[in-house]
Parts: C-alpha cells; structure tokens; sequence
C-alpha cells in the first residue's frame, strides 16, 4: 500500500516538472517531436529507476551521519553528508555512461535522434534531484527508493510526452514572432502545470490512522539515532 | 434605413483603416454579409464558426435564465423572504416569481456584461494589432463564464480573470481553434487559484451573504447565512439536505448556470441533435463518472472504508447521485466537448471522456483542497488531448500498413 501510494504520488502530485520544475533544459529542448521525446523519457525512467537506489545505498551505508557504523564504532560519528553532491553526481554521471552504450549499441537510431542530450542527462537536475529528494525526504526502505525512481521517472516521461504532442499539435498555428520557439513552450508548461495541479494536495491527508502511524515511527526512528549518537559521544570522551 | 444597411455603410467608410475588424465582426455577426458571390460552383452550407457559436449559446441561454431564477431564490431562501417548498415539481410556484428573477437579473447581466466587454475589448485589440479579421471564438467563452463562477464574485476579479484566460489561454497561440486548454476553463482556474475564498466555501453562492459575514463581523446582530453547495456538506461528512429531484431540477446553491442538470440535459441532447457537441464525449464522461462512482460504493459497501474516513460522505453517495450535483453536468455538455480542446479523433474521443468523468469524481472525493473535480479533471484531459490523438493516429497507421502488407504478400 505504502509503495503504491508513494508510486503515484511521485507520478502525479510531486511531478518533478510541474510541481518542482526540475530537467526543464532537456524537457525543453527535445520536446519537439514526439518519437524523441519518448526515447529520452524511457532513458530518464530507467537512469532514474538505477541512480536512486543507488545512492540510497551510498546514502545509508557511506554519507548520513552514523552511516559508517557498519565499519566499527571508531568510525560510527563520521558525518560525510558533505559528500553527498559528488558521490550522487558520480554515480549518475557513471549510469548515463553505461546508458549511452546500451543505447548505441541497441538502437542506433534513437543514439542519433537524442544526439548530445543523452550524455546531458548527467547533469538533467531531475536525475540529481531524484536522488536529493530521496535523501531529503528520508524514504525508509531500497524499495521505496526504487518506486520513488521509477515514479518520478514516469512523472517525467509523461510530463515530455505530453508537451510533445502539444507541440507537434501547435507546430502550424499563429503564434506570435515573438514568442514563437521557447517562448511559447514555456507558457505551455505553466497552463499543463494547472492542469496538473488537479492531483495537488491528494494523498497528503489520507485516513486518519495512517499518518499518525507515521509520526510515531518517525519520532522512534529520530529518538533512537539520537540515543546511538549520545552513546558513540559518551564512548569517545 | 435600418441597422444593417447602417452598419454596412460604418463597415465601408473604415475599410482597410485599422479599426475596420471591430465594425466587420459586428455586422457578419449579426447579418449575413451583402457580399454574395453569384455565379460558379461553390459549397453551400449553413453552419459557417459564427452559426455553429450561435447555436452553443442559444443552448446555453436557458441555463442562464434559469441561473437569474435560482440566484434570486437562493438570495430570498437566505433572507427568509421565501420558503424552500420540497418535491414540488419543476415548475415550483416559490421558485418561478418576478421578484426572484429581478433579484437575480441585476446580479447576473453585469457578470455578462464584464465577460464579454473585457473578453471582446481585448479579441477586437488582438485583431487589430495583428491586422486580421475578429474571431468568433470568444462568443462562447464570454457566455459560459458568467454561468461558472459563483453569484457574489467582484466583478474586478471577473475581469482580470478574463484578461488572463483570453490573453494567455488564447490569443498567444494565435487565437481561436489553436488554444490548448479551454479558455473558460482557464478564466476559472485562474480565478480559482489567484482568489480561493472567493470560488469556494460557504458564502459566495447565495447574494449578500458576504457582506452580511462582515456586518457581522463589524458587530451587527444579524444571522450568518449559509449556503453550502452539495457537493460541500458531502465532503464534510454531512447529508445533502436536498431532494434528489431538487438537485435535478436545480434548486440549490452553486455557479450560476451549473445547478440545472434537467436544462443542460436539454441542451445536451440539443448540441447532439444540432450535430455541434460529441455524443461519443458526453457518453463516455458519463460513463466515466458513474464507474467510478460504482467503485466508490463497492467500497464502501465492503467496509474498507468506515465512517470515520473523511472520505466517507463523499464515497458513500449513491453513485449516480454524483451526476446531478456540481458541476459535473454543465462540465460534461459545454465544456469537455469543446472542439478545439478535446481529441479530434473518434477512439481519442471515447478515451477522453471516459478520463474526464473518472478523473473528475476521483478528484472530488479524494481531493480535500478541491470540492469540484470537473473543471480540473478537464484541463487536465485537455493537456493529455493531443497525445491520445498521436497515439490514435499512430494505431490506425499501424494497422494499414499491416493491412496493407497481408494485401502485397
């Protein structure tokens, strides 16, 4: 239950382009014709679908504050979070790497139609700010975080699909000289974010029991790392 | 001499001088012009954009009297000048009074007059600056805005709202037949959005009700009025507090011109008849809605959902109850069926408005920040039209060429 809603809610209400605005260069600028503009939103999905998870594990075991733990208590108060930026971007930069292979090596024609966008997905500030949101948002679990990727990256996929065929619908009508090009893109993505913004504030109430729940755990979760860290402090002094 | 030779002369003495659109747009739309081609093969038919405009506002207008009756009814209801007298009928002797309408009239033509002096001002600008003819698009929009916002709004507002929608939702597209979204649906979001406690609450659907709130509020002993619409108390997890048949008929508070689903039935069938709206739209958003509206009541029924859910009110209404309150009716006949907006292609068509009347009860219950779905659900198909098109169009390529290659081989 808890993964369905966080998948929906990642596709429709914290839609990475209409309620945050994120990957706007690549969301522009291939959102011209609607078979390319497929192509690059399955590649977003599937970066999107690895990175996450990914850094949820960097995350986890290496960047959070306690994180290393794992290694021995001498290393159980290293805080790396400072990390965080490079190892993401690291991680990312490495997937599109191995995307554009796959890619080139499936589908030749798709590699030519994306052309320098596909290697510009490194550093599409959807795919980055997947992993952050990830991070800043706590999800809990690698699952989670998976759906959370997958979510987002259909969000996405939807999001330049639609802008697409909007534009290939438009591509003849009388626009005005100067807002013809991305002018005219812009104020189409403001007008299908009202329209998106149907879904906004959906799922966030819920029945009464379940978030209550939440809280508790949370508050568990936040009373217990705080106990580890007072024990680590009392150890090293 | 009569107005149309007048008005002929007036077009002629501006020709090819700037404000010449504003006198032509006048003239053919209410005339046919005087200049007739006589002679050659040509193709006759009656219905050119201004006749097809025409017919959608003559459905429309019996709404609008209509919203003039109730918006009096609902003022007097308020103010205890009047009765509610319950499963009278239609023609419910309270309801049809002069007085209801008088009230009614003077708060509802200066909605009009706003919407369509605002609405032509700027389409009459736009023509001229871009040096071609008036058109006739905003004939439409500027008659289903005044019927889908609340009585009580302030006319400045109405204005502004009107402006965006036209400008915006329009005219940098290259006006009428090249929008993407619904250009009425976008005044009222727009106004939605930028004015919350104007749109929604329990206050703007009766006349006077906000300015009794603030004598209240300034010390005066006086009764708060409220007009809650129906959709409003069901989310609250209270009843109805009318007869379905009222609700049918249109008794009850809400946007001027949405409340009579009786009226717009009758206009519905009217556009189909009349060939101008989509059946297959109207069909299947009805579809849509009552599907979804089953699912509701399925789970209910299964107690999966228990009284305690804030959903509850909403979900637990007999599903086609979903159909006669709010917007959902006026919605499905005037506005999801705009050509322009909508799919263009058959199958598209019966996807979209399925979408719209699923999309449109699942936003109403689910949506607590949103008590109507409609207008939203709509906009949001609007924006996902031309891919349902593409992918249409796309299948049916597919299957040729499939066809195509069994015939070769």
């Amino acid at each position: 239950m808890e993964h369905i809603e966080l998948f929906f809610k990642s596709i429709f209400i914290d839609n990475m382009v209409f309620s945050v605005f994120l990957g706007m260069c690549s969301y522009l600028a291939v959102s011209k014709k609607v078979s390319t503009a497929v192509g690059l939103g399955a590649a977003v999905i599937f970066v999107l679908a690895i990175t996450v998870p990914l850094n949820w594990l960097l995350d986890q075991y290496l960047l959070q504050p306690g994180a290393l733990a794992w290694l021995g208590t001498e290393y159980a108060d290293y805080d790396l979070s400072f990390l965080s930026f490079i190892m993401f971007i690291a991680t990312i930069a490495t997937m599109v790497q191995l995307v554009e292979i796959v890619v080139e090596k499936f589908s030749p024609s798709l590699y030519n139609s994306l052309g320098i966008f596909l290697p510009l997905i490194a550093v599409n500030c959807a795919i980055l700010g997947g992993s952050l949101f990830m991070q800043s948002r706590e999800i809990p679990t690698l699952g989670l975080a998976t759906v959370y990727g997958v979510g987002s990256g259909i969000g996405w996929f939807l999001a330049i699909l639609a802008i697409a065929a909007i534009r290939e619908k438009i591509r003849y009508s009388n626009v005005p000289p100067a807002l013809r090009g991305l002018g005219i893109t812009f104020i189409i993505t403001g007008l299908m974010a009202i329209g998106f913004m149907s879904f906004g504030g959906m799922l966030t109430g819920g029945d009464e029991e379940a978030p209550k729940k939440e809280e508790t755990a949370q508050v568990d979760s936040i009373d217990e790392k705080k106990e580890v860290l007072a024990n680590n402090i009392k150890v090293n002094k | 001499m009569s107005l149309k030779s007048n008005l002929h002369n007036l077009k002629e003495k501006y020709k090819g001088t700037k404000m010449a659109p504003a006198f032509n747009a006048i003239h053919t739309f209410l005339y046919l012009p005087n200049e007739i081609t006589h002679n050659g093969t040509h193709i006759k038919a009656a219905d050119d954009l201004k006749r097809t405009m025409n017919t959608v506002i003559m459905a429309m207008v019996p709404c609008l009297i209509f919203g003039m009756f109730n918006a009096g009814y609902q003022h007097n209801i308020a103010f205890g000048n009047t009765t509610l007298e319950s499963m009278s009928g239609f023609l419910n002797a309270n309801f049809w009074t002069l007085d209801n309408f008088g009230v009614g009239f003077w708060k509802v033509i200066p909605l009009v007059i706003v919407s369509y002096g605002v609405g032509l001002a700027i389409e009459i600008l736009f023509a001229i600056i871009k040096k071609h003819e008036v058109e006739e698009g905003y004939l439409v929009t500027g008659m289903l805005v005044p019927l889908i916002v609340p009585i009580d709004i302030p006319l400045w507002m109405l204005a502004v709202a009107v402006a965006f929608g036209v400008v915006i939702g329009k005219e940098v597209f290259g006006g009428t037949g090249m929008n993407i979204l619904n250009p009425a649906l976008t005044i009222r979001a727009f106004l939605f959005f930028a004015y919350p406690t104007w749109m929604s609450g329990d206050k703007v659907w009766v006349k006077g009700a906000v300015e009794q709130d603030q004598l209240i509020a300034a010390g005066q002993n006086l009764d708060a009025i409220s007009g809650e619409t129906v959709l409003g108390s069901l989310a609250q997890g209270k009843a109805a507090g009318y007869e379905v048949m009222d609700m049918f008929f249109g008794f009850i508070p809400g946007s001027v011109g949405e409340t009579s689903t009786l009226l717009i039935l009758l206009a519905g069938l009217f556009l189909i008849f009349a060939k101008i709206g989509s059946w297959r739209i109207m069909l299947s958003s009805v579809l849509g809605a009552l599907v979804m509206g089953l699912i509701f009541n399925f789970v209910v029924d299964s107690g999966w959902i228990t009284e305690s859910s804030k959903f509850y009110g909403l979900m637990s209404t007999t599903f086609w109850h979903h159909l006669v309150i709010g917007g959902f009716a006026f919605g499905t006949v005037f506005m999801a069926t705009d050509p322009v907006t909508a799919s263009q292609t058959n199958k598209g068509k019966w996807i979209y408005g399925f979408l719209i009347g699923f999309l449109s009860i699942l936003i109403r219950v689910f949506n607590p920040a949103y008590p109507e779905g409609v207008m939203l659900a709509i906009l949001l198909m609007n924006v996902f039209a031309p891919t349902i098109d593409h992918y249409v169009v796309q299948g049916n390529v597919k299957q040729r060429m499939k066809r195509l290659k069994a015939k070769t081989a």
